[in-house]
Parts: structure tokens; sequence; C-alpha cells
């Protein structure tokens, strides 16, 4: 199948590199081009320059005959809305958001869009190993505990 | 009524401004301090700091009890996050979007936010009507029943100049509703005389924009 990847980052690299590996094509997109020097020497994909929130940028990526996409930049709301019109627009089968801020991945998650949380997932990794305790399942990790959610960022912290 | 308007930039604070001169209660959302402290200077306890894509945010301006928030950020994707949690996450029952990309009003659209403003589509639309005399500007999608409220100028050349209202073969489901001649308006009935220099404010089902575009301007001029 054909896969669109938005974002270049190391995620994104290396996805795209594992993709390739097991026979798909792939064409993947960033707004920096400096970000592709993270792809492997091997990749023979197609990378384009552009704003992934952009339906032409999404059709020039192939997303019309893609049976795959994944959003991995490092804006939450970039990947929820780009994985929205590769969902509703562009009927992908298979799509996939990254989305560090745990309330908004579980909001999406109820909405269809499905969503994976490196912030949980990362925490809950780390905790298991620390406590001796064996791996959970991915939707152990991704349950949304209202007493571990963090404050609000401190005012002027961005 | 009670608005929060999210993003805290010049849109952000001249909408909030002029919604509190009119003696609505308004909450602004903004997450860069610098802004902030602008807009907390000026409007008080109306300011809150903080990301309005975040459910608790939102929450903390009150989003339950909004009647409608206006997510007018510079960046459609977080204006679009913004609408559709106060839409989803606190049934806030009228959400508008400022969107930059012109496309991006059919995407929201299918999304589930039906009202979206593009600064970009409205110059355009001044721009192309500089260019092309007389086609139809779309003033706004109103909410309902996929109608367009427009304004179109009736020109020396146009089919309708100079015929009763009554007379025009005008789509299914069209009102035309009031008339600008001169400097004055009126409201148009039937047997309203159309002149060249009018212009008319109607409101037009969507799918009639061709047909109404060819019986006052007698061309299909592409829509914008």
């Amino acid at each position: 199948m054909h896969v669109v990847i938005l974002g270049c980052g190391r995620v994104g690299a290396m996805l795209a590199s594992m993709v390739e590996s097991e026979g798909h094509t792939v064409c993947i997109i960033d707004r920096d081009p400096e970000s592709f020097r993270r792809l492997s020497e091997g990749f023979r994909g197609k990378t384009i320059l552009g704003v992934g929130i952009d339906e032409d940028i999404l059709r020039k990526a192939g997303i019309e005959r893609a049976g795959g996409f994944a959003a991995t930049t490092n804006g939450d709301n970039t990947n929820i809305m780009s994985a929205q019109i590769a969902k509703v627009r562009f009927k992908v089968s298979r799509v996939i958001a990254r989305i560090y801020d745990p309330l908004r991945a579980e909001a999406y998650r109820e909405l269809g869009i499905d969503t994976i949380s490196p912030t949980l997932l990362g925490a809950g990794l780390c905790m298991d190993f620390l406590a001796a305790r064996p791996w959970r399942s991915i939707e152990a990790y991704h349950a949304v505990r209202e007493t571990h959610l963090l404050s609000p960022e401190p005012e002027g912290s961005r | 009524m009670y608005v929060i308007v999210a993003g805290g930039g010049k849109v952000g604070y001249y909408l909030t401004k002029a919604l509190r001169d009119v003696g609505q209660e308004v909450t602004v959302i903004e997450k860069l301090r610098r802004r902030y402290v602008i807009l907390k200077e000026e409007f008080g306890d109306a300011a809150l700091i903080g990301d309005a894509c975040e459910v608790r945010i939102l929450d903390q301006a009150g989003a339950v009890r909004a009647d409608l928030v206006a997510a007018v950020t510079g960046d459609d994707e977080d204006n679009l996050v913004i609408c559709q949690m106060a839409k989803r996450k606190f049934n806030v029952k009228r959400v508008i979007a400022r969107i930059n990309n012109p496309k991006n009003e059919v995407t929201f659209r299918l999304l589930g936010i039906d009202e979206t403003v593009s600064s970009t589509k409205l110059i355009y639309s001044l721009i192309e009507q500089e260019v092309e005399v007389g086609d139809v500007i779309p003033l706004m999608a109103l909410r309902r029943g996929n109608l367009e409220l427009v304004e179109v100028a009736v020109a020396e050349n146009s089919p309708a100049a100079n015929k009763k209202v009554r007379d025009l073969p005008l789509p299914r489901g069209c009102t035309l509703g009031i008339l600008v001649r001169e400097e004055t308006a009126e409201v148009i009935n039937p047997d309203t005389v159309l002149r060249p220099g009018d212009d008319l404010v109607a409101i037009i089902p969507s799918a009639g924009v061709q047909a109404f575009r060819e019986a006052l301007l007698g061309r299909g001029v592409p829509a914008t």
C-alpha cells in the first residue's frame, strides 16, 4: 500500500524507513527542508515540502490512493486536523495521530480518530519498569487518570 | 449572552472590546504571556491565560455556560480543535472559526464546524469585485438550510435591469431582501423594478448560486 507520513522528525523519519522495509511506498511531508536529512540513506520514497493541513499538499503526496496515514509532527493540532482530513475527506482506511496532550488524545479517540499519546505511553512504561511490573496493553497505558494530569503550564512558560 | 473569545491577538482583542462595548459578557483566552498582560490591563478578569485547545482551560473559562465560542487565533488547526472541543466536550451551541486558507471552509464544514470567517476570502472577493464588476459576492453562509447571504450589483447590461422582480427567472428558494439605491435601502417586493446601479442583498440556496448569477448577471462566472 501507499503510506503518507506527515512530519519528518525522529519518529516520522524512522517510521518512513520501517514502512518502506515492509514493502510499501512512502511519501513524507514536512515544512522544514532540513528535516529530510533525518531520513535513512536508503530511503527511496518521495519527500514533499509543505503544510500537512493543506488538502492540495496531501493530494500531491498521493493521499487519494493511500491506504495509511500517520501524523507525527510536534504540533498536536496539526496532527489532529490532518488526521481528520485524511479520514473524513479522503477516506484513508488506517489513520493514526500522535498527540502529546493526554486529554486531547482521549477526546479525539472518542471521536473515532486513533491516537497515540507518547506522554501517557512513556510515563506508563517508565513506571512499570521502576515497579518491576510486566508491560501492559497499549489501551491500559492510554487510560487517562485524572489524578495524574499535570497542572496547566505556569504563566509565562511559553 | 456569554461569549468566549479564543485567541487574544488583534482580532481577538477588538472582538472582545466590541462585544464588551455593547454590554455582552466575554472571556478572552490568550496563551502568550506578553499579550495576556495587555488584555488583563484592559479587560481585567475577563482575560484568561492559557491554551484554549486544552479542555481544562475551556472549563476554567466556563465553557459549559457559554452561548458562543469564537476561535480567532492565527492558526487554522488551532481554531478547528478549539471549536471541536467546545462543541463536543462542552456542548456549546454556536462556534465560529477564523480561517486563513479559504479552502478550509469546506474542510471545517466536513468536520462539523459550519461557521467560518476567512479574511483571505473576503479580501479576495473585494478584489474580484474590482476585476469582475458585478459578480455575486458571498457575505456569509447561514447556519441552517445551506443558505448563503449574498450581495450583487445590477449592471447596465444585466438581464435583470429595468425588470420587475416577479419577472426574473430566479432559482427556487431564493429571497431578494434589500435593495440599496443611491444612499437609501428599501425592502424588495415582487413589483420592485431593478435599475442599473442597484445593490441587492439576497438569501439564496447554495445550490442555486449559478442560476442566481445567470438571472442577475446573465453569465456563469465561476464561484470564488
